[in-house]
């Protein structure tokens, strides 16, 4: 399933670019794993071919795993580092399950990732690094290079370091700076043999270190060292094309883009679309940390981004800001939110808009900071004192988070409510191909704020009633400081309906605690679209969030192989799609992938009396198709 | 996008922190920032000295009230915003300097003021009030101190004296107590005072100068709980033991205190020991008024203020100082804020959206 797909005849190289001499072969689809030392730039390595690919057009996802300290002892297995990405030339959902070519730049990187490889695949190894310290280190008694134990795998034995220090030894840099180019020589090896567009990566370089031109010419000079080393060594006698996938983009204009990024946009484009003012609070955490960095960089569009002392005055002073009628922001990640919660009650009560963004980690407690997990589902369902509801969306895709966030504004603004936008690591981290939407597509979250009275009472005085309610969509009025005739007080303690009055009367609590629930039940959510081509599937596997992709390619997998099954993924969390009732009862078997231990799950089978059947993972990282498909088929089999 | 949702044209005023927001149209009385809402402090509490003391203040600003805001957390001091004919918000415990923090800084044509007590401030909030000082934001903080917790019913606070009999401490409480002030200039505060609630004129005056300051402005209010901890100021109250216990400081002022000396100030003044340069307080009689310190708010150094706030005796509450112990200029959050905003815009235009989506590493793909 993972093998690199060769097509039957080799290409001739593009003439004057490379040595005739070489044969390049045609795949659909590549995966390839980039791992090293925390401190030996993989991240950026990866980043950097993603950018590439990105440009040439192929379809691609990516999968950054880092650990989450800084620099991790140099050397050691917990201090791997690395960087998935597949490339095709066609429509693919994950960033795959098995690499065909790992690159490892010390002993611990092939150790740590060698049980992910399919036997066959390509491994290039930096053999500068296999010394006997470093062997030992990571508990190799002989060295893996010199016996017979990667027997199964294509092995490229590369000196990295030295042919990196050997191309920059004109430069006059320090023997440990040259040395740290070496990333860049492995990236040019392989944009080689996957004939990589380089002007963009060399650009990129100079503009990096735009302030130390050694350095970033040191870079350049390496990353054409191992172009040319690909081109002229025996060793790599293959190069390799995968063709652009035009027919899996409709046409468009394209970027590549990472979930972080998209969420930030997708907030910036959601504060342009309510012509408010976005105001973000916020304390740094991974891995949400980015969308902070990312919104304070674009003061330019009227973006507040206040880092403040603590989880807890970052949401008080995004709530401050909502009061005030900004469209208010608070990132964070799931310990974040158990912080927060307190503050969410009280949005709740004050029936402002507000969005909670939750890019969740592994848990509990610290739990995982750097690992994926979507386990935080029932704690922005429930995870606060008295009945206070939450509507919850999740984005299915990297890029999908740029309209999840639309989607969660648009309802905390026509609602007047807190609002959960449920990311995780994996949707943040990971990147994709997104076309760029035009502006004048986007959805009008224009808001009418309260500019005069709201009520008449029978002796005809007018006054303001800060809790009488819009009928339809039983959201209360939007009446910000500044506005005269309006002044008003609001609070965390039960309010009188319509009057927003302290109230400790019995009936008044269970109509407000009712209230406050139908509003959110109410929230008009689209209904869930099922996938089922055959119109014959007895099995929905339905799932939520980050897990999109696995779960659609098990899916084609599994229909690959003749099965009929159903798919539906969904969005909205609370309130659910109206016709999920529905779609759940018209299958004999419901099946639940969650990367938790079936919270979703219980949602359903507790609203819907539907026995689903949970399929879960805590990993920390995303479900490989193949198994899931496999798991699946297990579930089902007795259908 | 819109800076600000609703501003009419902010007209320059007399109180520096509050000129871009904009004055009354009409002339106000208290009766204007009263609410139609039942009092609910118990009959005799000090809250009901300071709300008159706001309310009578307040027409003095001439803003237009719906440019006020009242931010509270929990407490007794906290239901205070439900009294104020402004927009006010009632929080959760201890992050009214947070929310209100969120509030100033988005909005600057508000004059944003915070109420709070000893337990919702230094106690669940602390990190909070602290922070709020350090950057310096816009707000009003008026800490009403009643060294105990009276919503939860008379236990102690962390202003109460070591060894305080409780509800929770029937053995004596352990905790050493902080002192607002001491913490506040600690925190980089730019502005702090104490007042006391039964004096309604020192009251207005520490007002003013709060409201007058651009920054926080911290103002330590001596609230008396006549339930839980009645007269546990009335050291300060009682006008004969008053002249002895209480040290009025006025900026430019020598720093005396106690019965009339001969030139008519106060028989006692503090100096600064040459040895120790800690201060200390002598007769002027003996040693005459040379040496007595001359107060002065402005000072760049906290250090003197910070020494002053040390004077008091915690036990007998003995050479409290009152008034204002720090009043300097150092930049606004709110306005740097602003202005980064603005600098943005300079020197890269207002945001494109189109632009930002695009991004400079797009490909075509053609139908």
């Amino acid at each position: 399933m993972t093998s690199q797909v060769n097509s039957a005849e080799p290409q001739t190289a593009e003439a004057g670019t490379r040595a005739a001499v070489k044969e390049t072969k045609r795949l659909d689809r590549v995966i390839i794993r980039f791992a090293g030392d925390s401190g030996d730039g993989m991240q950026l390595t990866g980043d950097r071919f993603t950018s590439e690919t990105a440009s040439f057009g192929n379809d691609l996802s990516t999968l950054p795993n880092f650990p989450a300290e800084i620099r991790a002892p140099a050397g050691t297995l917990p201090g791997v580092s690395s960087f998935q990405l597949h490339f095709a030339d066609h429509d693919i959902l994950t960033p795959g399950d098995a690499p065909n070519v790992l690159v490892a730049m010390n002993p611990a990187a092939l150790k740590a990732n060698l049980p992910d490889l399919p036997r066959g695949a390509e491994i290039i190894v930096n053999t500068d690094e296999f010394t006997k310290r470093a062997l030992a280190k990571v508990g190799y008694a002989a060295n893996p290079l010199e016996d017979d134990s990667l027997e199964a795998y294509r092995l490229h034995k590369v000196p990295l370091t030295s042919m990196t220090i050997e191309a920059l030894k004109d430069t006059g840099l320090a023997r440990r700076d040259a040395e740290r180019a070496k990333n860049m020589f492995a990236l040019g090896l392989l944009s080689w043999m996957y004939h990589r567009p380089t002007e963009n990566t060399e650009k990129f370089l100079r503009k990096k270190f735009a302030k130390k031109p050694e350095i970033a010419e040191a870079n350049v000079t390496a990353f054409r060292a191992g172009w040319n080393f690909g081109e002229t060594t025996e060793d790599f006698a293959v190069s390799y094309e995968v063709a652009p996938a035009a027919k899996a983009f409709p046409a468009g204009t394209y970027r590549n883009i990472s979930g972080n990024l998209a969420l930030s946009y997708g907030l910036i484009a959601a504060a342009h679309q309510a012509e408010l003012p976005l105001y973000l609070g916020s304390y740094p955490i991974t891995p949400a940390s980015d969308i902070l960095h990312e919104l304070s960089r674009h003061k330019n569009f009227g973006v507040r981004t206040f880092q403040a002392e603590d989880e807890i005055a970052g949401i008080g002073a995004a709530l401050g800001a909502a009061f005030g009628g900004a469209l208010a922001v608070t990132t964070t990640s799931g310990p974040g939110v158990a912080l927060k919660s307190e503050t969410i009650g009280l949005a709740v009560s004050l029936e402002l808009p507000l969005l909670i963004v939750d890019i969740q980690r592994g848990g509990p407690s610290t739990g995982l900071p750097t690992k994926t997990e979507q386990a935080d589902l029932l704690q922005a369902m429930y995870g606060r004192n008295g009945e206070a509801p939450v509507p919850i969306v999740a984005p299915s895709t990297p890029a999908d988070c740029f309209d999840a966030a639309l989607e969660a504004a648009r309802i905390a603004l026509t609602h007047r409510t807190p609002v959960f936008l449920l990311s995780d690591g994996y949707l943040a981290n990971g990147s994709e191909p997104w076309r760029v939407p035009e502006t004048a597509d986007l959805p009008d979250l224009r808001v009418q704020f309260a500019t005069g009275p709201n009520h008449t009472a029978d002796d005809g005085t007018e006054s303001f009633l800060p809790y009488l309610r819009d009928p339809q969509t039983l959201a209360r009025p939007w009446a910000v400081p500044g506005t005269p005739g309006l002044e008003h007080r609001i609070g965390g303690i039960e309010k009188q309906d319509g009057t927003g009055n302290i109230s400790y009367d019995p009936a008044n609590h269970d109509f407000m605690v009712r209230t406050r629930q139908a509003k959110i039940d109410g929230v008009r959510v689209p209904d869930v679209a099922v996938d089922d081509p055959d119109g014959d599937a007895k099995v929905l596997v339905i799932g939520w969030g980050s897990t999109y992709g696995p779960i659609t390619a098990a899916v084609r997998r599994l229909r690959a192989a003749g099965r009929s099954v159903a798919q539906a993924h969904l969005r909205h969390l609370n309130p659910f799609p109206g016709n999920l009732g529905e779609v759940l009862a018209r299958y004999d078997r419901v099946v639940v992938p969650e990367m938790n231990l079936g919270q979703l799950a219980t949602l359903l089978r507790a609203k819907y009396l539907v026995d689903a059947r949970s399929h879960t993972q805590v990993t920390g990282l995303p479900f490989k198709a193949e198994q899931l498909a496999a798991a699946i088929l297990e579930e089902s089999a007795d259908v | 996008m819109s800076e600000a949702p609703v501003v009419d044209h902010p007209q320059p005023g007399g109180f520096p922190s509050l000129s871009l927001v904009p004055k009354s149209g009409s002339k106000q009385s208290m009766k204007d920032f009263k609410t139609d809402q039942e009092v609910r402090w118990c009959p005799g509490c000090g809250d009901y000295a300071v709300l008159a003391a706001v309310q009578g203040f307040m027409p003095e600003l001439g803003l237009a009230k719906e440019n006020i805001v009242f931010v509270s957390g929990i407490g007794c001091s906290s239901r205070f915003p439900y009294y104020m004919n402004t927009y006010g918000m009632h929080s959760i415990h201890g992050r009214a300097p947070a929310i209100a923090t969120g509030l100033s800084t988005s909005r600057r044509d508000l004059s944003v003021w915070v109420v709070t007590g000893d337990g919702d401030a230094l106690s669940i909030g602390g990190n909070h009030l602290i922070h709020a000082l350090r950057r310096n934001v816009n707000l009003k903080i008026l800490l009403f101190n009643n060294r105990i917790y009276g919503l939860t019913k008379g236990q102690y606070s962390p202003t109460s004296e070591v060894g305080k009999i409780t509800k929770s401490t029937p053995m004596g409480s352990l905790d050493a107590p902080f002192n607002p002030v001491s913490l506040a200039l600690g925190a980089e505060a730019s502005f702090v005072a104490r007042t006391v609630d039964s004096d309604r004129k020192h009251l207005t005056s520490v007002l003013r100068a709060a409201a007058e300051h651009p920054g926080t402005a911290l103002v330590e209010i001596y609230q008396n709980c006549n339930i839980f901890n009645d007269g546990a100021f009335d050291a300060l109250k009682d006008k004969e033991k008053a002249q002895e216990a209480v040290i009025r400081l006025e900026h430019g002022q020598p720093i005396r205190f106690g019965a009339p000396a001969e030139d008519g100030l106060g028989s006692k003044g503090v100096v600064r020991d040459a040895a120790t340069g800690e201060l200390k307080v002598v007769d002027v009689a003996a040693e005459g008024t040379d040496g007595v310190l001359v107060h002065d708010a402005h000072a760049a150094s906290p250090i003197t203020a910070f020494a002053l706030s040390r004077l008091a005796d915690a036990d007998t509450l003995h050479r409290t100082p009152i008034g204002v112990f720090r009043d300097v200029e150092r930049p606004v959050y709110d306005a740097d804020m602003a202005d980064q905003l603005e600098r943005a815009v300079e020197q890269r235009g207002k945001g494109d959206l189109g632009a930002l989506l695009a991004g400079n590493d797009t490909w075509t793909v053609v139908g």
